[in-house]
């Protein structure tokens, strides 16, 4: 049983950074914008987390750094996009490629360094019990952050007046303009939110997952965030079952290979980006699904008329 | 901050070649003000990045090796982008492209022949196209975010390489490492210059270059792609179809990915391994909006992004300045296109698009 | 565009024409290329410190540079030839994947000498082959798994199949076994050198498979910070590592580059360097121990005996009788095994739970 829960603990770890930034993500492509710079962030978040944490030996000040950075970072993305309508796509990929290169210059000093561990929370009595005790209260803080996350922005998006608009504002800009909704502000505050989400994964990888810097360790993991989010038809439920069943793969190819069964680790790799092309499909053809969940508008450039 | 942005009723024809010159110039004085940071001359540092590899006859053919895989791909990417779709995936096109390719000389490398090449390049094409083909038909057929389907098809096709090099492609004699046996003679692409480096693949992309411009600025189908891009609703009255269009951007773009992917196998490398994958179907999207989907405006940006290329790895020599500076520098480059670009802007396809949205 | 960039071309040439790497014609350059950064502090960090021994040895008489985190294969031959150009009169390629683009690298340039570590091509006479038997170290460490471990199981993270890696987890199990003839050891492959994340969830679910003593064939700390975090032991590659776990660490391999590159590289100056293909051990100190910590004074004094034994040659690790994992013999009471097939090592010995990945 202990063995079961180290387990699922070890794909706690996996997969709480993917969660964050698809969190994230979603929230800013229901809002209509398709941000593909979610790896630059994230990578950003992770140096500014494990610099920040070096020098002031504080693990939690790293972490509220990367939610500075990622935020900043995205304002970058958000200017261009928004402001000077440039194209969403290449933005996007421009600030990832930005990303991992300003990463690594920034953290250069700070390779090879061993870091702070962000330590597992410990409640007397709750965490010792047996079985559970660990799993559900004795984690990091990020994790906890992410399953409230995931909770906290299904509750705004479907349950408040201001997650409405935002909504209103990615299906269709044009018709929300025109009853009077600030689509920019709310597509400006959309991807703040994002890149401080993307931030605090990269955190979560720095301070938690393998507490030291390594240049570009996000490793694609920006890029399943964003497929998450489309798998996930842009539901925040989803999205916790989709970085979970990652997670899952993640750490269960090695299990498989440890216990000796033979299958190729690229097809278990290749898993999940093959079922959300074919989760993109199913929901594309169920019309009903896609116009409820899809954002109409996502990736279009919106120009106020005046 | 507030920018009010004023449309133009018709494109500026002059900001259209501006705009990538003043975005050059503004990357460079980010580069000046980066090598101050970094304690170094700005002037060395900028005549090693940009100009230094210009003076070499080694360093040009270089450059030549480096550009032509991202200009063929930014090439096909280009007439995809002008017709509205976007191909985030040409990597894993380019990466099929290899494989289909390598399947020949690996799987019948006793096969002398002359037509082993010809039949390798248009494998490779065939290859690309049909992976292209995927989210096409995906987005036609059921209206499938192409974004999305396209860039998850690049992890599959990584896997798959992956998975061929290591297992049934596996050289026997290799040591266990990943990787086919390597091509013989007949199967490698060959040199522009004996020993040197730069391959006929140099010489296919620009004539590629050159055939897809004339395509899309004399023809009718480059018409097509242009209104269909610009205003699918327009293209529509015209008698065009939009997922025609779709498919035929796709499978052009996924066809010279995957030539570009052949190109290196054969030309560069020389057997199949599984260090294909190097980013050129993610960096010839930059090259794609530096060249201003231009093929002939990306035959130069293809030189310009591989320059940086070169330059980075010689500033790294003689300077000491890291590789992590030349991302950088192509990440601001990329940044200052998008954002001059909207000197240009308020261009008719902005426009339209709105209208279609609404 | 252009015209302006010669204008600022004219303009530096004067100033660098006499900053360019290897002007100086007194000193002799050396000259590294590794395929991870320098602070991985495992494999690239250890050839970094021999090339620091290098300039410390032989001062003003040496000039060295070197590039980090160079990809292998086919990308490899043009930093490696940038080199050769620049005026490196000596270049050590740190990576077994370097093999053909250093052996092309040296037809092209006859007069500089190229050392290629763990490879075996030596195509032309200007190439040098060097390696360490690090499997020694990995009897050690067995023989300390087997004394220290509870369960009877040790997790082994491992890069790729190939002979070296091999090789390392066959010595560690016979290690193991010559004190516990019941150990086994569970084998985890990652297909990488250098990714820590990656070497980390191996690492969790190796633990989670009830192995107590971690070791790698990997480069990174990832693993040992894992251990640490778990609280079980675990053995450092490639350099010491005992900062990132002070109370895990049982000891580390330490591959010294150190006497080698000083010796090649001064027989650069003293103008008498000749091909050779070398495999030295813990007799010439390439192979060294860390410490022997977190552990119980017999079990350290086991393992110093040991290692002196491996020095003075009186224990030879793949000595008969030793039987493959299939169950056959593979040598016999006495014997030990020729150089051949420990260099193309394709098997596991008895005792290894894993299937190797052919």
């Amino acid at each position: 049983m202990d063995v079961w829960i180290s387990i699922i603990i070890s794909i706690c770890a996996a997969s709480t950074p993917l969660l964050i930034a698809a969190t994230g993500e979603l929230v800013v492509e229901r809002s209509g914008v398709l941000n593909l710079g979610v790896e630059g962030m994230m990578v950003m978040g992770a140096v500014a987390a494990f610099s920040v944490a070096q020098l002031t030996g504080n693990p939690y000040l790293g972490a509220i750094a990367a939610i500075f950075v990622g935020a900043l970072f995205s304002m970058l993305f958000a200017f261009l996009t928004l402001t000077l309508v440039a194209n969403q796509v290449a933005t996007g990929l421009a600030l990832t490629i930005l990303g991992l290169g300003l990463s690594g210059m920034i953290g250069e000093g700070f390779v090879g360094q061993p870091g702070i561990r962000m330590e597992n929370i410990h409640i007397p009595v709750l965490t010792d019990l047996p079985v559970v005790g660990k799993l559900i209260f004795g984690q990091d803080l990020i994790f906890y952050i992410s399953i409230a996350l995931v909770f906290g922005v299904g509750w705004f998006l479907f349950k408040t007046h201001a997650g409405l608009m935002l909504r209103s504002v990615g299906d269709s800009h044009s018709s929300a303009h025109a009853l009077g909704i600030k689509v920019i502000q709310i597509r400006y505050l959309a991807i703040l939110f994002g890149g401080a989400c993307a931030g605090l994964a990269g955190a979560h990888l720095s301070l938690v997952y393998v507490p030291q810097w390594v240049e570009g360790m996000t490793a694609g993991r920006g890029w399943i965030a964003l497929a998450l989010v489309v798998f996930a038809s842009w539901r925040p439920g989803r999205v916790l079952i989709g970085a979970y069943l990652f997670g899952a793969v993640t750490i269960g190819q090695f299990h498989v290979q440890a216990i000796g069964v033979a299958i190729p680790a690229q097809f278990l790799t290749s898993l999940p980006y093959l079922a959300t092309i074919v989760v993109l499909v199913l929901i594309a053809r169920n019309r009903r699904l896609t116009m409820i969940n899809t954002p109409a508008s996502l990736g279009q450039p919106f120009v106020p008329d005046r | 901050m507030r920018i009010e942005l004023q449309k133009r009723p018709v494109a500026s024809s002059t900001f259209a070649y501006v705009s990538p010159l003043l975005a050059l110039v503004l990357t460079l004085v980010a580069g000046v003000l980066m090598f101050i940071f970094l304690g170094k001359s700005p002037i060395t540092g900028l005549y090693t990045y940009f100009l230094e590899p210009l003076t070499d006859p080694w360093s040009r053919e270089q450059i030549l090796v480096k550009a032509t895989p991202l200009t063929l791909i930014a090439v096909g990417l280009a007439v995809c982008f002008r017709s509205g779709n976007w191909n985030i995936g040409a990597e894993g096109q380019y990466l099929i492209g290899g494989m289909f390719g390598a399947m020949l000389p690996v799987l019948f490398s006793e096969w002398q022949s002359p037509l082993m090449l010809p039949l390798m390049l248009i494998m490779g094409m065939l290859g690309g196209a049909l992976y292209g083909f995927i989210p096409a038909i995906l987005k036609a057929r059921f209206g499938t975010n192409e974004i999305l389907t396209s860039l998850m098809l690049v992890y599959v096709a990584q896997q798959l390489v992956d998975w061929v090099v290591r297992g049934p492609w596996r050289d026997p004699k290799g040591f266990g490492f990943p990787g086919s046996k390597s091509f013989s003679e007949s199967a490698t692409l060959p040199k522009l210059i004996e020993f040197g480096d730069a391959h006929y693949g140099a010489i296919i992309a620009v004539i590629v270059a050159i055939v897809v411009w004339f395509v899309l600025s004399k023809t009718l189908k480059g018409f097509e792609v242009t209104v269909l891009g610009q205003s699918p609703r327009a293209g529509r009255f015209a008698g065009f179809s939009a997922k025609k269009m779709t498919i035929f951007a796709f499978v052009v773009s996924g066809a010279l990915a995957g030539l570009a992917g052949i190109g290196e196998v054969s030309g560069s490398v020389g057997k199949l391994d599984d260090k294909l994958s190097l980013g050129y179907g993610f960096s010839a999207i930059i090259v794609a909006f530096l060249g201003r989907l231009n093929p002939l405006g990306i035959i130069a940006a293809g030189l310009v992004l591989a320059l940086s290329y070169i330059g980075g790895e010689a500033a790294q020599i003689t300077m000491g300045v890291s590789d992590r500076a030349t991302r950088v520098f192509q990440g601001l480059l990329l940044f200052f296109v998008l954002a001059c670009d909207t000197l240009i802007h308020y261009r008719i396809r902005f426009i339209s698009v709105v209208k279609v949205a609404t | 565009m252009k015209k302006t960039l010669f204008a600022l071309a004219a303009s530096c040439a004067v100033l660098t024409s006499n900053m360019a790497f290897g002007a100086d014609g007194d000193k002799t350059k050396a000259c590294f290329v590794y395929i991870g950064p320098t602070g991985d502090f495992g494999w690239t960090y250890q050839h970094d410190q021999g090339r620091l021994a290098v300039e410390a040895a032989l001062g003003d008489k040496v000039e060295t540079a070197f590039l980090e985190s160079v990809p292998e294969s086919a990308e490899a031959q043009r930093p490696i030839e940038a080199f050769a150009r620049n005026g490196c009169n000596i270049i050590f390629t740190t990576s077994f994947n370097y093999m053909d683009p250093t052996n092309k690298a040296a037809k092209k340039h006859p007069k500089v000498k190229f050392e290629h570590a763990t490879g075996y091509k030596r195509e032309s006479p200007n190439v040098s082959t060097y390696s360490s038997k690090f499997y020694q170290g990995r009897y050690v460490q067995g023989q300390i798994a087997a004394k220290m471990s509870k369960t009877g199981v040790a997790g082994y993270i491992a890069s790729f199949p190939i002979p070296e890696v091999v090789r390392g987890i066959n010595s560690f199990i016979l290690g193991a076994q010559s004190i516990n003839p019941d150990f086994s050891l569970k084998v985890v492959w990652v297909s990488t050198w250098f990714d820590p994340p990656k070497e980390a969830d191996a690492a969790k679910a190796l633990i989670d498979q009830g192995v107590d003593i971690i070791t790698q064939h990997t480069d990174s700390t990832a693993a040992m910070q894992v251990a640490a975090e778990r609280g079980i032991k675990a053995f450092g590659q490639a350099s010491d590592m005992i900062k990132f776990g002070p109370e895990t660490q049982l000891t580390a391999i330490i591959d010294d580059w150190a006497p080698y590159y000083i010796e090649r590289v001064k027989a650069v100056v003293d103008g008498n360097w000749e091909q050779q293909d070398v495999w030295h051990g813990m007799d010439h100190g390439s192979v060294a121990m860390a410490p022997f910590t977190n552990m119980p004074d017999d079990v350290s004094a086991l393992a110093t005996k040991t290692t002196t034994a491996i020095t003075d040659g009186s224990l030879e690790p793949f000595t008969g009788p030793i039987t493959k994992q299939d169950g056959t013999e593979w040598l016999k009471a006495g014997e030990k095994a020729d150089i051949g097939t420990l260099l193309g090592m394709n098997f596991y010995v008895k005792g290894v739970d894993d299937k190797l990945p052919q």
